[in-house]
């Protein structure tokens, strides 16, 4: 499943509902990424974080999909918030869950690789130098093409 | 066709979204580029380095050779910076 918000979200109360009923799963990864207060050296005040209503959604399920046919996983869960957030506030959370921590470890990492360099999302920070557009990253995208296995998609 | 602009390319255009009609010798993304860039200083600067532009067409990536039509929604915008 994938949601995009605004809100914030409770990650315990997300993974009571990820896990249900399902005494199946025998390891849950979970990775919450948060607004740093500093980047590229600067304190950072304030961040928005722009998307594209409808394509995000497509590119998150299409990107949730890959992972659940890559590895066996039981069930996964993306929640990547946009608008406006302050240093400390949660931005993402990926949740993996499989009978073996190794997919579920496996698999996390792959979408948050993934999601960082495809999801139509940018952030767009204040500091006392101005506000500004975050750059993209060269080690992202290279974290990302690890895992490219073959040319399908993109 | 309706063009959207995200981040900077947006700011930097100074429109969210227009909607345009196509000349027919207009057939691809790098058709679009081309001919949107004459559109005017903004647009030609915004638009100016092709290696930080992605695009999509109808919410898909598109590569430069992809088709383009006026029944499509393309968005163009900066490499992303989520997660």
């Amino acid at each position: 499943m994938i949601r995009v918000q605004q809100e914030d979200f409770d990650v315990g109360a997300e993974i009571s509902n990820f896990v249900g009923s399902d005494k199946s799963i025998g390891a849950l990864v979970t990775f919450v990424g948060l607004v740093r207060d500093m980047n590229d050296g600067d304190a950072v005040a304030d961040m928005t974080l722009e998307h594209y209503p409808g394509m995000t959604e497509k590119m998150l399920e299409q990107i949730r999909a890959e992972a659940m046919e890559r590895w066996p996983l039981s069930a996964s869960l993306i929640v990547h918030r946009y608008g406006r957030l302050a240093p400390g506030e949660k931005i993402v959370l990926v949740i993996t869950a499989s009978a073996h921590r190794q997919s579920a470890f496996e698999a996390n990492e792959f979408l948050v690789d993934w999601l960082k360099t495809k999801a139509p999302f940018w952030k767009h920070e204040e500091t006392p130098e101005g506000a500004r557009w975050v750059s993209a990253r060269s080690s992202d995208d290279a974290a990302a093409a690890r895992w490219a296995r073959d040319s399908q998609k993109q | 066709m309706k063009i959207l602009y995200f981040a900077w390319i947006r700011t930097k255009i100074g429109l969210s979204e227009e909607v345009v009609e196509l000349p027919g010798d207009v057939s691809t993304v790098s058709d679009l580029l081309d001919w949107l860039r004459q559109r005017g200083p903004q647009h030609a600067d915004a638009l100016e380095d092709e290696s930080v532009v992605r695009v999509a067409v109808n919410e898909e990536y598109a590569q430069l050779d992809a088709p383009v039509s006026n029944a499509d929604e393309v968005a163009l915008f900066p490499p992303v910076t989520g997660g």
